[in-house]
Protein backbone atom coordinates (compact mmCIF):
# COMPACT_ATOMS: atom_id res chain seq x y z
CA UNK A 1 0.00 0.00 0.00
CA UNK A 2 0.86 3.56 -0.98
CA UNK A 3 1.28 5.86 2.10
CA UNK A 4 -1.17 8.22 -0.32
CA UNK A 5 -4.35 5.77 0.53
CA UNK A 6 -3.82 5.84 4.11
CA UNK A 7 -6.78 5.72 5.94
CA UNK A 8 -8.55 6.69 3.08
CA UNK A 9 -12.33 5.08 2.58
CA UNK A 10 -12.37 1.62 1.48
CA UNK A 11 -15.59 0.57 -0.31
CA UNK A 12 -17.63 -2.52 1.69
CA UNK A 13 -20.80 -4.49 3.28
CA UNK A 14 -19.61 -4.87 6.32
CA UNK A 15 -21.37 -3.75 9.99
CA UNK A 16 -19.08 -1.05 10.59
CA UNK A 17 -19.84 -0.19 6.96
CA UNK A 18 -23.26 0.26 7.86
CA UNK A 19 -22.55 2.03 10.89
CA UNK A 20 -24.17 5.73 10.97
CA UNK A 21 -21.04 8.40 10.91
CA UNK A 22 -22.40 10.05 14.05
CA UNK A 23 -22.63 6.49 15.68
CA UNK A 24 -19.06 5.92 14.68
CA UNK A 25 -17.84 9.21 15.77
CA UNK A 26 -19.08 8.68 19.04
CA UNK A 27 -17.72 5.46 20.31
CA UNK A 28 -14.59 6.66 19.27
CA UNK A 29 -14.71 9.64 21.69
CA UNK A 30 -15.99 7.82 24.28
CA UNK A 31 -12.86 5.42 23.58
CA UNK A 32 -10.97 8.42 23.91
CA UNK A 33 -12.44 9.21 27.29
CA UNK A 34 -12.05 5.51 28.37
CA UNK A 35 -8.52 5.41 27.67
CA UNK A 36 -7.94 7.76 30.56
CA UNK A 37 -9.24 4.89 32.65
CA UNK A 38 -7.84 2.17 30.92
CA UNK A 39 -4.27 3.12 30.67
CA UNK A 40 -3.61 2.41 34.53
CA UNK A 41 -4.39 -1.21 33.86
CA UNK A 42 -1.95 -2.70 31.00
CA UNK A 43 -4.13 -5.95 30.44
CA UNK A 44 -7.10 -3.41 29.93
CA UNK A 45 -4.83 -2.26 27.37
CA UNK A 46 -3.99 -5.09 25.74
CA UNK A 47 -7.49 -6.26 25.43
CA UNK A 48 -8.29 -2.87 23.67
CA UNK A 49 -5.50 -4.09 21.35
CA UNK A 50 -6.60 -7.73 20.86
CA UNK A 51 -10.45 -5.58 20.01
CA UNK A 52 -9.09 -3.11 17.33
CA UNK A 53 -7.63 -6.08 15.57
CA UNK A 54 -11.43 -7.90 15.86
CA UNK A 55 -12.75 -4.79 14.40
CA UNK A 56 -10.54 -4.47 11.16
CA UNK A 57 -11.39 -8.45 11.16
CA UNK A 58 -15.42 -7.29 11.29
CA UNK A 59 -14.69 -4.84 8.74
CA UNK A 60 -13.76 -7.27 6.21
CA UNK A 61 -10.13 -6.68 6.64
CA UNK A 62 -7.00 -8.32 8.52
CA UNK A 63 -4.32 -7.22 10.92
CA UNK A 64 -1.97 -6.70 7.85
CA UNK A 65 -3.95 -3.21 7.24
CA UNK A 66 -4.31 -2.72 11.19
CA UNK A 67 -0.53 -2.35 11.56
CA UNK A 68 -0.53 -0.28 7.96
CA UNK A 69 -2.05 2.32 9.63
CA UNK A 70 0.28 1.87 12.35
CA UNK A 71 3.49 1.77 10.91
CA UNK A 72 3.89 5.41 9.71
CA UNK A 73 4.05 6.06 13.63
CA UNK A 74 6.22 3.22 14.44
CA UNK A 75 9.43 5.10 15.46
CA UNK A 76 7.58 6.86 17.72
CA UNK A 77 5.25 4.25 19.18
CA UNK A 78 9.36 2.43 19.53
CA UNK A 79 10.53 5.15 21.35
CA UNK A 80 7.77 5.72 23.58
CA UNK A 81 7.73 1.88 24.56
CA UNK A 82 11.25 2.15 25.36
CA UNK A 83 10.95 5.16 27.90
CA UNK A 84 8.10 4.04 29.54
CA UNK A 85 9.84 0.63 30.48
CA UNK A 86 12.99 1.94 31.21
CA UNK A 87 11.61 4.93 33.50
CA UNK A 88 8.48 3.41 34.95
CA UNK A 89 8.53 -0.65 33.94
CA UNK A 90 6.74 -2.43 31.66
CA UNK A 91 3.31 -2.90 32.82
CA UNK A 92 3.11 0.95 31.95
CA UNK A 93 4.94 0.94 28.50
CA UNK A 94 2.48 -1.29 27.47
CA UNK A 95 -0.40 0.69 29.02
CA UNK A 96 0.85 4.41 27.44
CA UNK A 97 1.73 2.87 24.14
CA UNK A 98 -1.00 0.85 23.69
CA UNK A 99 -3.55 3.37 24.34
CA UNK A 100 -2.03 4.88 21.30
CA UNK A 101 -2.07 2.40 18.96
CA UNK A 102 -5.62 1.63 19.91
CA UNK A 103 -6.61 5.41 19.93
CA UNK A 104 -4.84 5.72 16.10
CA UNK A 105 -6.23 2.65 14.91
CA UNK A 106 -9.56 2.94 15.50
CA UNK A 107 -9.21 6.19 14.21
CA UNK A 108 -8.09 5.09 10.96
CA UNK A 109 -10.83 2.44 10.85
CA UNK A 110 -13.60 5.42 10.97
CA UNK A 111 -11.71 7.29 8.02
CA UNK A 112 -11.35 3.77 6.46
CA UNK A 113 -15.17 2.60 6.83
CA UNK A 114 -16.76 6.11 6.49
CA UNK A 115 -16.60 7.91 3.04
CA UNK A 116 -15.06 11.33 3.59
CA UNK A 117 -18.11 13.30 2.37
CA UNK A 118 -20.41 11.33 4.65
CA UNK A 119 -18.02 11.70 7.47
CA UNK A 120 -17.56 16.17 6.99
CA UNK A 121 -21.43 16.20 6.76
CA UNK A 122 -21.88 14.35 10.15
CA UNK A 123 -19.34 17.10 11.66
CA UNK A 124 -20.76 19.57 9.76
CA UNK A 125 -24.56 18.36 11.20
CA UNK A 126 -23.16 17.97 14.92
CA UNK A 127 -21.09 21.39 14.84
CA UNK A 128 -24.39 23.07 14.13
CA UNK A 129 -24.71 24.26 17.63
CA UNK A 130 -21.38 25.99 16.91
CA UNK A 131 -22.54 28.56 14.75
CA UNK A 132 -24.17 30.46 17.73
CA UNK A 133 -20.89 31.11 19.29
CA UNK A 134 -19.85 32.69 15.33
CA UNK A 135 -18.12 29.73 14.20
CA UNK A 136 -19.03 28.74 10.62
CA UNK A 137 -20.03 23.78 10.78
CA UNK A 138 -19.44 24.04 7.24
CA UNK A 139 -15.63 25.79 8.40
CA UNK A 140 -15.13 23.35 11.17
CA UNK A 141 -16.24 20.41 8.97
CA UNK A 142 -13.89 21.76 6.10
CA UNK A 143 -10.99 21.79 8.63
CA UNK A 144 -11.26 17.46 9.55
CA UNK A 145 -11.61 17.28 5.96
CA UNK A 146 -8.53 18.77 5.73
CA UNK A 147 -7.35 17.20 8.51
CA UNK A 148 -8.13 13.57 6.99
CA UNK A 149 -6.61 14.99 3.62
CA UNK A 150 -3.30 15.94 5.40
CA UNK A 151 -2.09 12.66 6.93
CA UNK A 152 -1.36 10.98 4.07
CA UNK A 153 0.08 13.79 2.07
CA UNK A 154 2.48 14.18 4.87
CA UNK A 155 2.67 10.41 5.17
CA UNK A 156 3.63 9.91 1.43
CA UNK A 157 6.11 13.48 1.86
CA UNK A 158 7.85 11.04 4.45
CA UNK A 159 8.34 8.29 2.44
CA UNK A 160 9.52 10.58 -0.59
CA UNK A 161 11.56 12.42 1.68
CA UNK A 162 13.10 9.07 3.21
CA UNK A 163 13.53 7.76 -0.20
CA UNK A 164 15.44 10.50 -1.15
CA UNK A 165 17.94 10.48 1.50
CA UNK A 166 18.59 6.75 0.81
CA UNK A 167 18.88 7.58 -3.11
CA UNK A 168 21.87 9.97 -1.42
CA UNK A 169 23.04 7.93 1.12
CA UNK A 170 23.13 10.60 3.38
CA UNK A 171 23.25 10.44 6.69
CA UNK A 172 20.36 9.09 9.34
CA UNK A 173 20.47 12.55 11.09
CA UNK A 174 17.12 13.24 12.23
CA UNK A 175 17.35 16.91 11.14
CA UNK A 176 18.28 15.43 7.94
CA UNK A 177 14.80 14.19 7.64
CA UNK A 178 12.82 16.40 9.78
CA UNK A 179 14.08 19.79 7.76
CA UNK A 180 13.36 18.69 4.22
CA UNK A 181 9.54 17.27 5.49
CA UNK A 182 8.72 20.00 6.95
CA UNK A 183 9.89 22.40 3.87
CA UNK A 184 7.72 20.13 1.85
CA UNK A 185 4.76 19.85 3.80
CA UNK A 186 4.46 23.89 4.30
CA UNK A 187 4.50 23.91 0.56
CA UNK A 188 2.29 21.22 -0.06
CA UNK A 189 0.07 22.92 2.22
CA UNK A 190 0.11 26.12 0.06
CA UNK A 191 -0.66 24.28 -2.73
CA UNK A 192 -3.62 22.65 -0.82
CA UNK A 193 -4.79 26.26 0.56
CA UNK A 194 -5.13 27.97 -2.93
CA UNK A 195 -6.33 25.04 -4.67
CA UNK A 196 -9.25 25.30 -1.88
CA UNK A 197 -9.24 29.12 -2.55
CA UNK A 198 -9.32 28.90 -6.37
CA UNK A 199 -12.10 26.06 -6.00
CA UNK A 200 -14.47 28.65 -4.06
CA UNK A 201 -13.97 27.54 -0.56
CA UNK A 202 -13.04 30.47 0.21
CA UNK A 203 -10.16 30.84 3.03
CA UNK B 1 -15.50 37.66 -21.53
CA UNK B 2 -12.87 41.14 -21.07
CA UNK B 3 -9.76 41.03 -19.38
CA UNK B 4 -8.09 44.15 -18.32
CA UNK B 5 -4.90 45.04 -17.07
CA UNK B 6 -3.93 48.91 -16.27
CA UNK B 7 -0.76 49.33 -15.55
CA UNK B 8 0.06 46.14 -13.41
CA UNK B 9 3.77 45.49 -11.81
CA UNK B 10 3.81 43.27 -8.75
CA UNK B 11 6.50 43.13 -6.12
CA UNK B 12 7.02 39.93 -3.79
CA UNK B 13 8.04 40.58 -0.27
CA UNK B 14 8.98 44.19 1.28
CA UNK B 15 11.91 43.11 3.32
CA UNK B 16 15.37 43.62 2.18
CA UNK B 17 14.63 41.58 -1.17
CA UNK B 18 12.14 42.52 -2.76
CA UNK B 19 11.34 40.96 -6.13
CA UNK B 20 9.25 42.78 -8.75
CA UNK B 21 8.39 39.98 -10.73
CA UNK B 22 5.77 42.26 -12.91
CA UNK B 23 6.83 45.56 -14.63
CA UNK B 24 3.70 47.69 -15.66
CA UNK B 25 1.54 45.51 -17.72
CA UNK B 26 -1.47 46.72 -19.83
CA UNK B 27 -3.49 44.48 -21.49
CA UNK B 28 -7.12 43.89 -22.82
CA UNK B 29 -8.16 40.43 -23.24
CA UNK B 30 -11.25 39.42 -25.30
CA UNK B 31 -10.33 36.33 -27.28
CA UNK B 32 -11.49 32.74 -26.50
CA UNK B 33 -8.20 30.95 -26.89
CA UNK B 34 -4.69 32.89 -24.92
CA UNK B 35 -1.63 31.11 -24.83
CA UNK B 36 1.36 33.11 -22.55
CA UNK B 37 4.57 31.66 -23.02
CA UNK B 38 8.14 32.74 -21.68
CA UNK B 39 11.10 31.34 -19.53
CA UNK B 40 11.46 29.63 -16.08
CA UNK B 41 10.76 32.93 -14.08
CA UNK B 42 9.53 34.99 -16.42
CA UNK B 43 5.94 35.74 -14.66
CA UNK B 44 3.73 33.66 -16.59
CA UNK B 45 2.10 31.85 -13.30
CA UNK B 46 1.90 35.71 -11.48
CA UNK B 47 0.26 36.67 -14.25
CA UNK B 48 -2.72 33.88 -14.21
CA UNK B 49 -2.65 34.09 -10.30
CA UNK B 50 -3.76 37.82 -10.94
CA UNK B 51 -6.55 37.20 -13.11
CA UNK B 52 -8.31 34.58 -10.34
CA UNK B 53 -7.46 37.12 -7.87
CA UNK B 54 -5.06 34.66 -6.07
CA UNK B 55 -2.98 37.55 -5.65
CA UNK B 56 -3.57 41.47 -5.56
CA UNK B 57 -1.17 43.33 -7.78
CA UNK B 58 1.21 45.99 -5.48
CA UNK B 59 0.20 48.58 -7.82
CA UNK B 60 -2.58 48.57 -10.89
CA UNK B 61 -5.73 47.19 -11.68
CA UNK B 62 -7.23 43.79 -12.89
CA UNK B 63 -10.85 44.05 -14.09
CA UNK B 64 -12.48 40.82 -15.61
CA UNK B 65 -15.85 42.15 -17.04
CA UNK B 66 -15.61 45.04 -14.91
CA UNK B 67 -15.05 43.59 -11.48
CA UNK B 68 -11.99 44.37 -9.82
CA UNK B 69 -9.70 41.82 -8.37
CA UNK B 70 -8.80 43.81 -5.22
CA UNK B 71 -12.39 43.97 -4.49
CA UNK B 72 -14.66 41.05 -5.78
CA UNK B 73 -12.36 38.28 -5.60
CA UNK B 74 -14.80 35.89 -4.33
CA UNK B 75 -17.15 37.01 -7.28
CA UNK B 76 -14.70 36.86 -9.43
CA UNK B 77 -13.38 33.14 -9.03
CA UNK B 78 -17.07 31.70 -9.37
CA UNK B 79 -16.52 33.06 -12.99
CA UNK B 80 -13.09 32.00 -13.56
CA UNK B 81 -12.04 28.43 -12.85
CA UNK B 82 -7.88 27.75 -12.22
CA UNK B 83 -5.91 24.82 -13.22
CA UNK B 84 -2.73 23.94 -11.39
CA UNK B 85 0.00 21.96 -12.62
CA UNK B 86 0.19 19.38 -10.26
CA UNK B 87 -3.08 17.76 -10.14
CA UNK B 88 -1.99 15.89 -6.84
CA UNK B 89 -2.04 19.38 -5.49
CA UNK B 90 -5.47 20.18 -6.41
CA UNK B 91 -7.27 16.93 -5.47
CA UNK B 92 -9.23 17.30 -2.09
CA UNK B 93 -11.66 14.55 -1.65
CA UNK B 94 -10.94 10.97 -1.68
CA UNK B 95 -12.55 9.35 -4.52
CA UNK B 96 -13.59 10.59 -8.18
CA UNK B 97 -16.85 11.77 -7.98
CA UNK B 98 -16.30 13.21 -4.41
CA UNK B 99 -13.24 15.30 -5.61
CA UNK B 100 -15.55 16.63 -8.49
CA UNK B 101 -18.68 17.30 -6.43
CA UNK B 102 -16.43 19.01 -3.64
CA UNK B 103 -16.88 22.46 -5.55
CA UNK B 104 -20.52 22.54 -5.10
CA UNK B 105 -20.39 21.67 -0.99
CA UNK B 106 -21.96 25.18 -0.47
CA UNK B 107 -23.70 26.12 -4.26
CA UNK B 108 -27.22 25.05 -1.94
CA UNK B 109 -27.97 22.73 -5.18
CA UNK B 110 -29.90 19.65 -4.02
CA UNK B 111 -27.92 16.08 -3.85
CA UNK B 112 -29.45 14.93 -7.45
CA UNK B 113 -28.94 18.21 -9.02
CA UNK B 114 -24.96 17.30 -8.23
CA UNK B 115 -25.45 14.06 -8.63
CA UNK B 116 -26.50 14.97 -12.11
CA UNK B 117 -23.80 17.07 -13.00
CA UNK B 118 -20.99 14.68 -11.45
CA UNK B 119 -22.17 12.43 -14.01
CA UNK B 120 -22.39 14.13 -17.23
CA UNK B 121 -18.20 15.63 -15.91
CA UNK B 122 -17.55 11.73 -15.46
CA UNK B 123 -18.77 10.53 -18.84
CA UNK B 124 -17.39 13.70 -20.82
CA UNK B 125 -14.04 12.89 -19.53
CA UNK B 126 -14.22 8.90 -19.71
CA UNK B 127 -13.78 8.59 -15.94
CA UNK B 128 -17.23 7.37 -15.24
CA UNK B 129 -15.83 3.74 -14.40
CA UNK B 130 -13.67 5.07 -11.55
CA UNK B 131 -16.60 7.17 -10.15
CA UNK B 132 -15.97 5.34 -7.05
CA UNK B 133 -12.32 4.49 -7.05
CA UNK B 134 -9.64 6.43 -4.90
CA UNK B 135 -8.33 9.68 -6.71
CA UNK B 136 -5.13 8.88 -5.90
CA UNK B 137 -5.03 5.60 -8.20
CA UNK B 138 -5.88 7.80 -11.33
CA UNK B 139 -3.10 7.79 -13.88
CA UNK B 140 -1.67 11.59 -13.94
CA UNK B 141 -3.59 12.07 -17.62
CA UNK B 142 -6.55 11.30 -15.40
CA UNK B 143 -6.29 13.02 -12.55
CA UNK B 144 -5.42 16.15 -14.93
CA UNK B 145 -8.85 15.09 -16.34
CA UNK B 146 -10.44 14.82 -12.93
CA UNK B 147 -8.90 18.16 -11.88
CA UNK B 148 -10.20 20.22 -15.13
CA UNK B 149 -13.94 18.36 -14.21
CA UNK B 150 -13.38 19.27 -10.68
CA UNK B 151 -13.27 23.34 -12.30
CA UNK B 152 -15.88 22.53 -14.65
CA UNK B 153 -18.56 21.43 -12.35
CA UNK B 154 -18.67 24.94 -10.93
CA UNK B 155 -20.04 26.44 -14.72
CA UNK B 156 -16.79 29.08 -15.15
CA UNK B 157 -17.23 31.25 -17.49
CA UNK B 158 -12.84 31.57 -18.29
CA UNK B 159 -10.29 28.81 -17.60
CA UNK B 160 -6.92 29.58 -16.10
CA UNK B 161 -4.55 26.99 -16.94
CA UNK B 162 -0.80 26.95 -15.48
CA UNK B 163 1.30 24.44 -17.56
CA UNK B 164 -1.62 21.81 -17.25
CA UNK B 165 0.89 19.35 -19.07
CA UNK B 166 4.18 19.69 -18.00
CA UNK B 167 3.80 16.62 -15.93
CA UNK B 168 2.00 14.84 -18.40
CA UNK B 169 3.35 12.17 -20.86
CA UNK B 170 3.29 13.29 -24.58
CA UNK B 171 -0.03 10.89 -25.12
CA UNK B 172 -1.41 12.60 -22.06
CA UNK B 173 -0.27 16.04 -23.09
CA UNK B 174 -2.32 15.77 -25.92
CA UNK B 175 -5.40 14.52 -24.62
CA UNK B 176 -5.29 17.39 -22.72
CA UNK B 177 -4.72 19.62 -25.58
CA UNK B 178 -7.92 18.17 -27.00
CA UNK B 179 -10.11 18.25 -24.34
CA UNK B 180 -8.54 21.94 -23.98
CA UNK B 181 -9.60 22.94 -27.66
CA UNK B 182 -13.51 21.47 -27.44
CA UNK B 183 -14.25 23.52 -24.10
CA UNK B 184 -16.68 26.05 -24.55
CA UNK B 185 -14.70 28.26 -22.20
CA UNK B 186 -12.48 31.16 -22.70
CA UNK B 187 -8.69 29.29 -21.91
CA UNK B 188 -5.76 31.21 -21.21
CA UNK B 189 -3.05 28.67 -20.74
CA UNK B 190 0.77 29.21 -20.00
CA UNK B 191 2.78 26.36 -21.20
CA UNK B 192 6.05 24.85 -22.17
CA UNK B 193 4.54 22.68 -24.78
CA UNK B 194 4.35 25.51 -27.72
CA UNK B 195 2.05 23.17 -30.03
CA UNK B 196 -0.61 23.18 -27.29
CA UNK B 197 -1.00 27.13 -28.79
CA UNK B 198 -2.13 25.75 -32.43
CA UNK B 199 -5.30 26.84 -33.05
CA UNK B 200 -4.94 29.45 -30.48
CA UNK B 201 -5.93 32.76 -31.28
CA UNK B 202 -3.19 35.26 -29.41
CA UNK B 203 0.00 34.05 -27.36
CA UNK B 204 1.52 36.79 -25.16
CA UNK B 205 5.81 36.14 -24.34
CA UNK B 206 6.70 37.36 -20.89
CA UNK B 207 9.96 38.20 -20.33
CA UNK B 208 11.57 39.67 -17.12
CA UNK B 209 8.05 40.48 -15.76
CA UNK B 210 6.82 42.38 -19.37
CA UNK B 211 5.26 41.49 -22.42
CA UNK B 212 7.70 41.58 -24.83
CA UNK B 213 5.43 40.07 -27.42
CA UNK B 214 1.45 39.74 -28.24
CA UNK B 215 0.82 37.92 -31.55
CA UNK B 216 -0.83 35.11 -33.35
CA UNK B 217 0.98 31.95 -32.55
CA UNK B 218 3.25 31.58 -34.99
CA UNK B 219 4.60 34.67 -35.14
CA UNK B 220 4.56 34.91 -30.89
CA UNK B 221 6.35 31.49 -30.65
CA UNK B 222 9.01 32.92 -33.83
CA UNK B 223 10.36 36.17 -31.30
CA UNK B 224 10.48 34.00 -28.63
CA UNK B 225 12.68 31.96 -30.09
CA UNK B 226 14.74 35.16 -31.32
CA UNK B 227 14.60 36.06 -27.48
CA UNK B 228 16.40 32.84 -26.71
CA UNK B 229 18.80 32.75 -30.05
CA UNK B 230 19.48 36.55 -28.79
CA UNK B 231 20.79 35.15 -24.85
CA UNK B 232 23.31 32.87 -26.56
N1 LIG C 1 5.26 33.70 -3.54
C1 LIG C 1 6.42 34.17 -4.03
N2 LIG C 1 7.29 34.82 -3.23
C2 LIG C 1 8.45 35.31 -3.73
N3 LIG C 1 8.85 35.18 -5.00
C3 LIG C 1 8.04 34.55 -5.83
C4 LIG C 1 6.78 34.01 -5.40
N4 LIG C 1 6.19 33.42 -6.45
C5 LIG C 1 7.01 33.59 -7.49
N5 LIG C 1 8.14 34.26 -7.13
C6 LIG C 1 9.24 34.66 -8.02
O1 LIG C 1 8.71 35.40 -9.08
C7 LIG C 1 9.38 35.11 -10.29
C8 LIG C 1 8.37 34.76 -11.36
O2 LIG C 1 7.69 33.60 -10.98
P1 LIG C 1 6.55 32.93 -11.83
O3 LIG C 1 6.14 31.74 -11.05
O4 LIG C 1 5.52 33.92 -12.16
O5 LIG C 1 7.35 32.50 -13.14
P2 LIG C 1 6.89 31.54 -14.31
O6 LIG C 1 7.02 32.34 -15.56
O7 LIG C 1 5.59 30.94 -14.01
O8 LIG C 1 8.02 30.44 -14.31
P3 LIG C 1 7.93 28.88 -14.61
O9 LIG C 1 8.02 28.71 -16.09
O10 LIG C 1 9.13 28.34 -13.94
O11 LIG C 1 6.66 28.37 -14.03
C9 LIG C 1 10.33 33.97 -9.98
O12 LIG C 1 11.62 34.49 -9.92
C10 LIG C 1 9.90 33.47 -8.65
O13 LIG C 1 11.00 33.03 -7.90
MG1 LIG D 1 4.97 29.02 -13.54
Amino acid sequence: MRASSLGLFRPGHSPLHRLRPGTKLLILLVLGAASVVTQHWWWAVAILILGSMLAYRVAGWGVRLWWLQLRPLWMLLAFTAVVHALTSGWQRSVADTGTIVVLVACAALVTLTTPTTALVDTVVRLAAPLSRFGLDPERVGLFLMVGIRCVPLVAGLAQQVREAQIARRATTSTRAFVVPLVVRSLREADALGEALVARGIDD
Amino acid sequence: MRIELERVSHTFGDGPTPRTVLRDVTLTLTERRIGVIGHNGSGKSTFLRLLNALIVPTSGRVLVDGLDTARDARELRRRIGFLFTDPDAQIIMPTVSEDIAFGLRRSGLSHEQVDARVRDLLVRFGLDAHAGHPAHLLSGGQKQLLALAAVLITEPLALVMDEPTTLLDLRNAAMIGRVVADLDQTVILATHHLDLLAGFDRVLVFHEGRVVADAAPAAAIASYRDLMDGER
